[in-house]
């Protein structure tokens, strides 16, 4: 009975849904689109051309740090002034050029072009719903995002350089012009970009929090969420509650630039002559920037972790290992990233006691890190591994997340910190365990669930060459960096010619610049795939990798709407890989346990009394409602 | 948002399985929620911040009897707080700002009503008391006007500091306030006072236009065609939460 009244008016929508369609035009459709699946793609593309933008500049400056004596005269078509008539680059744009490597990759490509485009995509399709909760917000959210991109863009072509100080642009020398040429109108640009960029992360991370609690399906408890669910909500938490610290830390740091104030701002002399400013901290500022900034690696991180979980358990056909344990952790590895933001500043002159307690508090970070590490590594023991190009890049992320979080655990120690703060050490600790993991992670969202975008395939056999280049050039380069770090080359100077400690170095300067050539180059074995398969690629199935979640009871080619009719039912969880007894090695979350009495555990066979209660609930579909 | 669409015959539901909104909380509600929860932190910076620089200062330590001001030590508020309009001169330590706090507080429970005849879908009622609320708005920005006018102009007689102007230190007579110097305390007193409570009226200045918008769709009937006053709860969770705010700002401020 309930079926068929649900079937009727479903069926009714259906037909004013179709209707729905054909107005929009291509504007409506592709630009400013309010579909979920549309703006994920918007993000992914704008996330990959800042990506290439922010990788191409530290190829620049990789260029300058390991060949020096190098004559740059070929890359003056491009930067123009900053390169000297004797083909050197300009001292003050290598440290542009850092700051804005650094504020790009961070939030533009992992942070926007990451979580903004799985969250989008996945969420309504492996909930079960229609779209966002409000499409307008989701549409606004990226347009911020958009406006965000142009501003920063346009600081790089500024006379003056754009903004200079370091991505964490940390007062004095972001607050002051005379500081640096960066810091007059590229850091104003830098700082109303980050503003119209934390408003966009709010209207995203409200929609995807909001979405997750309220529009999943009928049967898709918390408990039978996939884990990029879990992740991209506790993701959106994390940004929701950080962000906004950012927002007033560079609002007070607006007032300090351009009205006056000495928030940030004490006994600074310039040319000899002191300024009015009396009574400011700029140790303030790093606190403030750092509550943001430490969960802010995790928010980067946990999408691709999320999207590891997935592909790992789909590619070696195992359920995944400690399911309650993965979203345990995360809770856990987010409420810590809130209390560690301190370990950023163990040489500020911090209370060593308070140092101290920071680093204990790092240090429990390494439990729920290593139990994710261990059950993905448990979920991978004696499965049927299939080496997709998205379950390599999955494996490369596990690897990566290990090796750079080792080093994670030396940095905790205030003691070591102290020797090896602000070095080459650092930049290859983080490099690895936030910046390449979550790349591949993203490379594994893209790899996997490329199909679903765009309803083809990528080239698997360049998928896997990709990989392997990848993965290899990425321990090329930071593998020796650490070495450099420890040998004391302290991070973002110019050039190490000048020093005698620096000499028996060079060569290993120079092999690092040449595996991060290397590896760049073999990113455009992507970018072609990408873009080839978009338009030529082989025809998706409807599930190319046999997988359990919803998103794959879509239609190849996804409708605004996402289901035809009906949005499934939801019966179990998304890991029910290889189960015994059952007749494939795959059951998808919309078959109910009666149909699979074969394989049911006894506690199942229980669950089939609750099949009626799901069937019975609403269908709470946001289309049937005037919208 | 399909709530309680529940097809004929169904088993009542156990445990929530999804598909129902939890704690029947609305998208719409949720979403207001959520921005509160980020909101909070925004006004959470930069109230540690402010704790932060005010503990850097030295606190006055002498007799409250005889406190001067001056840019060495943070002021005792209640000395520097003490005006009233229209009776200059008088000394009524805290007065006006409780007056301030006492109309906010009550325009938070003229919403209340407004939100409770909502439920009971009364037209007339909500629009009674949202006007009341929006008054209420206008009254506290209005108060807050005068109390920065004050703050800024200054006292009769300003205070003889030695500050630093063009590279030198110079001792000269101070009046009122600004960004870089006030006649009160340090810099930095002013400048927290101008942004935290600028912050927090630029937040009651939007709630206040909210207000007048929902007033509107109020009076034109929207929600009663619409079957729900909601989006009258949804401001009214907003405006409570800078009523809230104020009164974080207020013992920051004022009272500490």
């Amino acid at each position: 009975m309930s079926a068929i009244v649900g079937a009727e008016s479903i069926h009714e929508h259906a037909e004013s849904h179709e209707h729905h369609h054909v107005s929009q035009n291509f504007w409506q459709k592709y630009i400013f689109s309010e579909d979920h699946k549309v703006i994920a793609k918007q993000y992914l593309i704008t996330g990959i051309i800042w990506a290439v933008i922010g990788i191409s500049m530290s190829v620049i400056f990789r260029i300058q740090l390991g060949m020096p004596d190098s004559n740059l005269s070929w890359l003056k078509p491009v930067l123009g002034q900053w390169i000297s008539d004797s083909g050197k680059l300009d001292p003050n744009f290598y440290l542009a050029l850092v700051t804005m490597h650094g504020t790009i990759m961070v939030f533009f490509v992992l942070t926007a072009g990451l979580s903004g485009t799985f969250s989008n995509f996945l969420i309504p399709l492996q909930i079960g719903a229609r779209d966002m909760a409000s499409g307008f917000m989701n549409m606004l959210s990226y347009w911020f995002f958009f406006l965000a991109s142009i501003i920063m863009f346009g600081s790089i072509f500024l006379q003056t350089g754009p903004a200079a100080g370091g991505w964490v642009i940390y007062p004095p020398l972001s607050a002051l012009p005379e500081a640096h040429p960066g810091s007059g109108m590229g850091m104003t640009l830098w700082l109303t970009s980050m503003a119209f960029f934390i408003v966009s992360q709010l209207l995203g991370g409200i929609n995807y929090i909001t979405t997750v609690i309220n529009l999943r399906t009928r049967g898709m408890s918390f408990d039978r969420l996939p884990l990029t669910i879990w992740a991209f909500l506790i993701t959106a938490v994390l940004g929701l509650i950080s962000f906004p610290v950012l927002l007033s830390s560079v609002l007070l740091l607006i007032m300090d630039r351009h009205f006056g104030t000495s928030f940030y701002l004490s006994d600074i002399y310039i040319n000899g002559e002191a300024l009015p400013n009396v009574g400011g901290s700029p140790i303030l500022f790093q606190h403030l920037f750092w509550f943001l900034g430490h969960p802010e690696v995790y928010i980067v991180l946990l999408p691709g972790l999320g999207i590891t979980s997935e592909v790992i358990a789909t590619n070696a056909r195992k359920p995944i290992f400690g399911y309650r344990a993965m979203i345990a952790s995360m809770l856990g590895i987010a409420f810590l990233a809130f209390i560690v933001w301190a370990h950023h500043m163990f040489v500020t002159g911090m209370n060593p006691f308070l140092g101290s307690v920071f680093m204990f508090l790092t240090l429990i970070i390494a439990v729920p890190s290593a139990v994710k590490g261990f059950n993905y590594i448990t979920t991978l023991w004696r499965g049927n591994i299939v080496f997709t190009p998205g379950m390599l890049f999955s494996i490369g992320l596990v690897s990566l997340f290990v090796s750079g979080g080792l080093t994670g655990i030396i940095l905790g120690n205030s003691a070591l910190d102290i020797q090896l703060h602000d070095t080459y050490f650092v930049v290859a600790h983080f490099h690895l365990v936030m910046g390449a993991a979550s790349a591949f992670g993203l490379f594994a969202g893209v790899y996997h669930w490329f199909p679903k975008m765009f309803g083809r395939m990528m080239n698997p056999t360049l998928g896997q060459l990709h990989f392997w280049l990848s993965f290899i050039g990425i321990y090329m380069v930071f593998i020796p960096m650490h070495y450099v770090g420890i040998a004391g080359f302290p991070r973002r100077y110019y050039q190490f010619t000048s020093y005698d400690f620096t000499h028996k170095f060079m060569d290993m300067n120079m092999f690092i610049s040449i595996a991060a050539i290397f590896s760049f180059l073999a990113q455009f074995i992507f970018l072609w795939n990408f873009f080839y398969s978009i338009f030529k690629g082989k025809k998706a199935p409807k599930n190319p990798w046999r997988s359990n979640t919803l998103e794959w009871t879509t239609p190849v080619n996804v409708g605004h709407g996402n289901w035809e009719g009906e949005i499934p039912a939801v019966y179990r969880w998304s890991y029910d890989y290889s189960k015994p007894g059952a007749k494939e090695d795959f059951i998808p979350q919309n078959v109910p346990y009666s149909q699979t009495l074969e394989s049911n555990l006894p506690h199942e066979n229980e669950l089939i009394a609750t099949e009626k209660e799901i069937e019975a609930q609403n269908f709470n579909d946001q289309f049937k409602t005037a919208h | 948002m399909a709530s309680n669409v529940t097809t004929p015959g169904a088993v009542e539901p156990k445990f929530w399985m999804g598909g129902i909104e939890p704690m029947k909380a609305s998208y719409g509600k949720l979403m207001m929620w959520f921005f509160l929860i980020s909101d909070t932190f925004t006004f959470s910076a930069l109230l540690v911040a402010y704790g932060y620089q005010r503990f850097s200062f030295p606190a006055y330590s002498g007799e409250v009897a005889d406190f001067v001001n001056s840019n060495l030590y943070w002021p005792i508020p209640e000395k520097v707080y003490a005006a009233v309009p229209f009776l200059h001169g008088v000394y009524l330590p805290l007065v006006f700002v409780g007056i301030m706090t006492f109309i906010l507080i009550a325009s938070s429970v003229t919403m209340v009503l407004a939100v409770e005849a909502g439920h009971r879908k009364d037209r007339a009622t909500v629009e009674k008391y949202m006007l009341w609320t929006i008054l209420g708005g206008f009254t506290f920005l209005g108060c807050q006007a005068w109390e920065w006018a004050h703050f800024i102009h200054g006292t009769d007689n300003g205070t003889l500091m030695t500050i630093m102007e063009n590279g030198k230190m110079v001792e000269k007579t101070i009046f009122g306030a600004n960004l870089t110097v006030n006649e009160y305390g340090p810099a930095a007193f002013a400048d927290f006072f101008f942004f935290i409570t600028g912050f927090h009226g630029t937040h009651v200045f939007s709630g206040v236009i909210l207000n007048i918008l929902i007033f509107f769709r109020v009076a034109t009937g929207l929600y009663d065609k619409r079957g729900s006053y909601e989006m009258v709860e949804k401001v009214g969770l907003y405006w409570h939460f800078v009523d809230l705010v104020w009164v974080f700002v207020f013992t920051f401020f004022y009272l500490v």
